[in-house]
């Protein structure tokens, strides 16, 4: 199905794009719905972007469900690890 | 056959970009628009398209989020479609009378333009049909024709149950009965208030196929479902969008 179900937010960070080149993400769209390129009827999908660069300023990633759920919690994990100031 | 990119006048005269596939000859055809799914305007859709031209129909596919991204590959411009909220309904119901008008004024038009779409482009087929005048409507597998838009659903999208009274051409469904998006229940109701209505329709549900089983690029294409159901829509446009 479309799922429609899109979560959208703002970050600041920079993630490498199209063509080898980093750039400044300032947004991310979030959504389980059908992917362009994993094999699979439907992944959780994430978009790093920055919509001032245009459209092709974008990684994108597509993970089956339990894929994102282990990147969750490696990401919570990561973040446990160090002391809180650091992450100021 | 020929095939290309052109502009045509969509939704408030706004230029946007449609494919075209024509077959060669003068004789006097249907037309047909086909309506991408959500991935896009991409090379799938652009095949489809050619595939109608090659039973004999002039085709058009219009990129639907032409205004968002022009120019983009086809999945980042989903993706900037995507994150603004999705096409609205208004817009999409002008940008199919567009590419419908231009179809018409080919001269090689006998008057006659039926619409398919998969995916959100089959619930956008049976929203084109609503609202405008065309000969045949085919729906593959669109969800939220009928049944309950979960709430907090960021995209603009609704149910299409309050204009389905204004639905008067005939209507080929073609879904999976393994799908949940439209599910069996959501087909059941629609081919209910159709019935109601009086609307001609022809419905076929595949067992053992869940949803976008025409998409032969993806881990759901179906064969057996596929094949069957490019012969019902070959038939269905035949007697619809005949001469």
């Amino acid at each position: 199905m479309c799922t429609y179900t899109t979560v959208r937010d703002t970050v600041d960070g920079s993630a490498k794009g199209p063509g080898g080149s980093w750039f400044h993400v300032t947004d991310i769209t979030v959504y389980f719905d059908h992917p362009f390129h994993a094999m699979a009827e439907h992944t959780l999908n994430i978009d790093f972007a920055a919509p001032e660069k245009g459209p092709a300023a974008r990684v994108a990633v597509e993970l089956t469900a339990d894929s994102a759920r282990r990147l969750m919690a490696a990401i919570q994990e990561a973040l446990d690890a160090v002391p809180v100031e650091m992450q100021a | 056959m020929t095939a290309t990119t052109i502009t045509i006048a969509g939704h408030g005269g706004d230029e946007i970009e449609a494919y075209i596939a024509q077959p060669e000859g003068d004789a006097a055809r249907g037309g047909v628009v086909v309506i991408h799914h959500m991935p896009g305007y991409d090379r799938a859709t652009k095949e489809i398209t050619r595939r109608f031209a090659e039973l004999g129909y002039d085709a058009i596919c219009p990129n639907l989020y032409f205004r968002e991204a022009p120019g983009a590959a086809p999945d980042d411009a989903a993706a900037v479609a995507r994150a603004q909220g999705g096409v609205p309904d208004e817009r999409l119901i002008g940008d199919v009378a567009g590419a419908a008008a231009y179809l018409r004024a080919l001269p090689t038009s006998n008057g006659k333009v039926g619409t398919i779409g998969y995916c959100s482009g089959g619930r956008q087929s049976v929203l084109s049909g609503t609202a405008l005048d065309v000969d045949a409507v085919v729906d593959c597998y669109g969800a939220f024709v009928t049944g309950t838009v979960p709430e907090g659903f960021p995209l603009k999208v609704t149910n299409l149950v309050d204009r389905l009274p204004g639905l008067k051409a005939p209507v080929l469904g073609l879904f999976g009965a393994e799908d949940q998006y439209p599910s069996p229940e959501q087909v059941d109701e629609f081919r209910r208030i159709l019935t109601e209505q009086d609307t001609p329709f022809e419905f076929h549900s595949y067992e053992g196929a869940g949803h976008a089983f025409f998409a032969v690029d993806r881990p759901s294409y179906n064969v057996a479902a596929a094949n069957d159901g490019w012969e019902r829509i070959e038939a269905f446009y035949g007697e619809h969008l005949g001469s």
